[in-house]
């Protein structure tokens, strides 16, 4: 059992109980636990079920490495699965479930899997499910998607708020224990500017739980001396709750702080700190390594040091009689911390013949039992340990005796978080002494002056004695102050070390050393993913030799906690399997984050309607409060259609469109992009970027005209009005203002740079305002100010002048097919002139019509839209517009490749019209013509047309032009459409209605 | 995320600050030129694990495109320059050659 003890917690605050809910049951803890200590104290050892085999599994760590104490926490709208019971600290109403399981953690049907492991081994699914081909529908993806994923999915929206904040320091520390402080102090000493992160609520790290002496103090009061005088100095800014989440290029970091985790309240929940550092130290600690023996996932299993933090940090035992199993000095301390504390260690295993050093000897004169050159065989138990069978490590786990006991300490030694140093390229170093990689500082991340920008200090590089990771510190803080700038002129004396000496580890792989197949098929690498010592080894046998192809058939490592405790230990076993060394078989690749940051910090604030904000026109207020529904346009939104009391969507279409064919209509065109073109050049430069000739416009006159990219496709089409002599108004489409205008520029400033031309994008300086249908001039003439008779301003005609009291630019265009003005004056007089026309219409029913009567109207007259008849695919030549790319230029874009071969062949798909047989059956959208099984084209356009009475279509058919009558089927859905191939303008092809 | 200093206004600013586009130094073939040039000058680009010059254009900043030289494995920046010039610039060319003296610019 495991329970609270008087002795030692010195982080949590007895006289402040604090209720939570674990699984539906109220729990009580204290100030200052996590949800791990708080639960181990109340004597919950089993908190969840691993992920393959269902298997019960306990507490294993006490910090973010931690792969089994994995919670669906809180509920509605702050329900987050997969979250660390040992990174949550314990607050009043705290809600957490255990996870996969069925129907409840103490007996689950998914437990079966156990029973099957034998069938189940790595890389089972892609053995098993290959055949017959139908049960991959009806039976294994359904049994997939069952037993897939660890938590819930949250089913409501994120009920808290997120932010970034930027931030530029000199030099960056990660990690704020005993190395990490030395190297803020030190390089606050130079005067740098220096900012630290620690991801824990608390600082000091080991030096908060380990026996150790500097300058006098003991750790915790050596902590504490340092963070008295780094507070008195203005350059360095502590910061606790926050990871060093990830190291980027040039100095680039995030810090992931979460700020209302342990304490619910309205500010961000999670705060992303984008950093730019010049100089990052890692001091992010070292990770204790599991021992691989079988039965070593069950609950009760522990890390030694995380046995010694929970006595330590929390006053709780995870064990009354405890078993410690080593291979190396460090459990020693775990040992005599549990013997500080009054509790049983019927033994130390250590797998060392010749045993430890100086703590070994402590525990000795205590009366503790250490048999050297022993293993544990297996660990027994069923939901949680009940003893250890012990055997020689030289052997093949014949047991010489059992212990009784209800908690195992395991260290297999340590592995330095070389994650950060990892991200952006530090290489490692294999240390044969330590069984560990460590960063080599001859090959750190490079910034971009090409020189190392990470360093690394204390057991993060590997120094593992105390005396050594503080000098590391110190070192590190110096080369860094000085590679920012700075200068320390005296030398730091070095701090005077108290503590024991230490014996080599022996780095043990296998416990016991030749552990037969019963045993190793127990043995758990990756405790989260279920992936066992026998799995690894059958992925050598079948092939799989590089560490990341083994990585991904066993799933070893790729779990939430990415295989902090398991990749080393993986990847020994490989290296032993392929009779490999170590540093040949190599590491799998780091990446941040570090632990699983929140998709809400990472998003900040941008989600809901920040995420993208939305352009408006300025008549947009007047379209929402006349019925108007919206449909997005590039980042726009259009009015669709007006809706009036009673009407449906289709009834308003109608509407709009008869009333403009029968009157006069009106549509806000202000989202049309309007890029001004000026300069002695600007005439040659269009001749370059449209397809058409743009230099012979005259003055006062329009030009409608298409652009191509390179590639010879349409990528925009617009009218260009000559303004004066230098200079061109072009109108884009809505989803192209911006994407031309850099179009443009880019050409300009890198093409034809010799060229004396200049752009300017004023689309959203203007309001452009469309007066159609045959009262169109009677509306403009009640306005007053301007001559807009036929003779004044014809058909593609321009005039600039005062209409309505407003200095306005008009242009006689049309893309309805009627006599249409496009009206433009500046933004702040949009509404105004919208209402004067509204007004002036009133008398002709003047009608405001949205965006899908406009696609109506322009289908009726059989006008392309680029984006509905053009893909990115498509010419002009296949859209019938030959008439619009120029014969005489010597270039243009895209005018040498529409000569590409298969742009010039028989057979490419074109523009047609299509007449539907029935008078009712509108063609559906993006139908396909199929024609001897074969898809021929497809339909880009489908309107019903009041105008004419029945259903209109476009479609781009291969050799349509030469098909004209001809009736195609369109299987859609288990029903045929018939249309037949006509010309795609049905309605006034002469133009008459538009040039009156 | 690079920090590249735009050549024109002068500021050191963020990747996001930027966009990149590619390959620099690209010839452009017009009417006239084989498919082969044609396709090349379209489709066909470098991918060396080193020194390359690419395209970048400060689009949120002052607008301006501009060459950037550095390295694709340290992410060491030789320098930018003008997109306004046919080749990189000889006090470029001569600060990637003091620091990598086997690089040699290829055509």
């Amino acid at each position: 059992m495991s329970f609270r003890i008087p002795e030692f917690g010195h982080l949590i605050d007895r006289k402040k109980p604090v209720s939570f809910s674990f699984n539906g049951k109220t729990v009580q803890g204290f100030a200052g636990d996590t949800l791990a200590s708080a639960l181990m104290a109340t004597d919950h050892r089993m908190v969840g079920r691993s992920f393959k085999y269902h298997r019960p599994r306990g507490i294993v760590a006490s910090g973010g490495e931690e792969p089994n104490a994995l919670m669906n926490m809180g509920e509605g709208g702050r329900f987050e699965p997969n979250q660390r019971a040992t990174t949550t600290e314990v607050f009043e109403g705290l809600t957490a479930r255990s996870q996969n399981h069925w129907p409840s953690l103490n007996f689950d049907i998914g437990a079966i899997n156990n029973r099957l492991s034998r069938f189940l081994p790595a890389g089972f699914y892609y053995k098993t499910f290959m055949k017959p081909q139908w049960a991959w529908k009806h039976i294994f993806e359904p049994i997939i998607r069952n037993s897939a994923g660890l938590g819930q999915a949250p089913s409501e929206r994120d009920a808290d708020r997120y932010e970034y904040f930027y931030c530029y320091t000199d030099i960056l520390i990660a990690g704020g224990g005993v190395a990490g402080l030395e190297a803020a102090l030190e390089a606050g000493r130079s005067g740098a500017k220096v900012l630290l992160l620690e991801q824990s609520p608390h600082f000091g790290g080991r030096f908060m739980v380990d026996d150790v002496m500097v300058d006098g103090r003991d750790g915790p009061a050596h902590i504490a001396h340092l963070l008295a005088e780094i507070s008195t100095m203005p350059n360095v800014t502590l910061r606790n709750r926050t990871q060093g989440a990830g190291v980027f290029d040039h100095g680039y970091a995030l810090g992931y702080e979460r700020l209302t985790d342990h304490a619910p309240a309205s500010t961000p929940r999670h705060r992303l700190w984008r950093i730019r550092a010049k100089r990052i130290i890692t001091a992010t600690g070292a990770l204790e390594r599991t021992l691989n023996f079988a039965g070593n996932d069950l609950p009760g299993v522990m890390l030694a040091g995380a046995v010694r933090d929970y006595v330590r940090l929390y006053g709780v035992a995870p064990g009354a009689r405890t078993v410690v199993v080593t291979n190396n000095d460090d459990a020693y301390r775990t040992a005599l911390t549990l013997h500080a504390a009054g509790l049983e260690i019927p033994a130390i295993i250590d797998a060392r013949p010749q045993g430890g050093g100086a703590l070994a000897e402590q525990a000795r004169a205590l009366g503790i039992r250490i048999e050297t050159g022993h293993a544990i065989a297996k660990v027994t138990g069923k939901k949680h340990v009940t003893g250890v069978e012990i055997c020689l490590q030289s052997g093949t786990g014949g047991a010489v005796e059992t212990i009784p006991c209800d908690c195992v300490a395991m260290s297999g030694g340590f592995s330095p978080v070389v994650h950060l140093w990892s991200h952006c390229g530090g290489k490692l170093n294999w240390d044969a002494a330590n069984a560990m990689f460590s960063p080599d500082p001859s090959r750190p991340p490079t910034d971009q002056n090409g020189e190392g920008f990470v360093l690394t200090a204390g057991t993060a590089f590997g120094a593992l004695t105390t005396q050594a990771c503080l000098q590391s510190a110190t070192l590190a803080a110096r080369q860094a102050a000085k590679e920012v700038g700075r200068s320390l002129k005296a030398e730091t004396a070095p701090r005077e070390v108290q503590s024991p000496d230490e014996s080599a580890m022996a780095p043990i792989w296998s416990m016991p050393a030749n552990a037969p197949y019963k045993l190793r098929a127990k043995t758990f690498l990756d405790f989260q993913n279920d992936v066992k010592v026998s799995d690894v080894q059958l992925a050598a046998r079948e092939g799989f030799e590089s560490v990341e192809h083994t990585k991904r058939y066993t799933t070893l490592g790729m779990a939430t906690d990415q295989g902090k405790l398991s990749n080393i230990n993986g990847l020994a076993v490989l290296a032993g399997a392929l009779n490999a060394e170590i540093p040949d078989v190599g590491t799998t690749t780091f990446r941040p984050p570090y632990t699983p940051i929140s998709l809400g910090a990472i998003a900040g604030e941008a989600s809901g309607p920040l995420f993208k904000p939305t352009r408006k026109t300025a008549i947009d207020g007047w379209h929402e409060s006349h019925g108007a529904i919206f449909e997005p346009v590039a980042d726009w939104r259009r009015a669709y259609a007006y809706i009036q009391d009673g009407e449906t969507t289709q009834d308003a279409i109608t509407r709009e469109i008869l009333a403009t064919r029968g009157s006069v209509g009106l549509f806000d065109a202000s989202t049309l992009g309007k890029i001004i073109v000026k300069g002695p050049d600007a005439g040659k430069f269009l001749d370059l970027l449209y397809t058409n000739m743009m230099s012979t416009l005259k003055v006062g006159k329009c030009r409608y005209g298409l652009m191509c990219n390179e590639n010879g496709f349409l990528m925009d089409d617009g009218v260009v009005a000559r303004l004066d002599d230098e200079t061109f108004l072009c109108h884009t489409t809505t989803g192209g203002s911006d994407r031309i205008y850099a179009h443009m520029e880019e050409w300009l400033q890198t093409e034809w740079w010799d060229l004396k031309a200049f752009t300017a994008n004023i689309t959203e300086q203007f309001t452009q305002i469309v007066v159609a249908g045959p009262n169109a001039r009677k509306v403009l003439e009640a306005l007053g100010g301007l001559d807009v008779s036929r003779e004044a301003l014809p058909f593609m005609g321009f005039v600039e002048g005062t209409l309505g009291g407003l200095q306005a630019r008009i242009f006689r265009i049309s893309f309805s097919g009627e006599l249409s003005y496009e009206v433009a004056v500046p933004a702040s007089q949009g509404l105004l002139l919208w209402n004067l026309l509204l007004q002036a219409g009133a008398d002709y029913g003047i009608a405001p019509y949205g965006t899908e009567a406009l696609h109506v109207m322009r289908g009726e007259k059989g006008f392309v839209v680029v984006g509905d008849e053009s893909d990115g695919t498509v010419t002009p030549h296949d859209l019938g517009m030959s008439w619009a790319v120029s014969k005489k230029k010597e270039d243009f874009i895209g005018k040498r490749g529409m000569q590409r071969s298969f742009l010039v062949a028989e057979g490419r798909k074109q523009l047609v019209g299509l007449r539907t047989l029935s008078d009712t059956e509108k063609l559906p959208e993006s139908a396909h013509a199929v024609e001897d099984g074969k898809a021929i084209g497809h339909v880009t356009s489908t309107y019903f047309s009041p105008t004419l009475g029945h259903p209109i279509a476009m479609a781009l058919i291969h050799g349509g032009r030469d098909r004209m009558g001809d009736v195609l089927s369109f299987p859609v859905g288990g029903k045929v459409h018939k249309a037949r191939v006509v010309d795609p303008v049905f309605y006034d092809k002469k133009g008459a209605q538009q040039d009156v | 995320m690079l920090l590249l200093t735009c050549p024109y206004c002068g500021v050191e600013a963020e990747e996001t600050e930027f966009l990149g586009a590619g390959q620099a130094h690209l010839k452009r073939h017009m009417d006239g030129s084989t498919d082969g040039e044609f396709t090349a000058y379209l489709f066909e680009r470098k991918n060396p694990k080193g020194i390359v010059f690419e395209r970048w254009r400060h689009v949120y900043g002052c607008g301006k495109w501009f060459h950037a030289a550095r390295c694709a494995v340290t992410l060491e920046v030789f320098g930018t320059y003008s997109a306004q010039t046919f080749e990189p610039p000889k006090d470029i060319i001569a600060k990637i050659k003091a620091k990598r003296p086997e690089w040699e610019a290829k055509p």
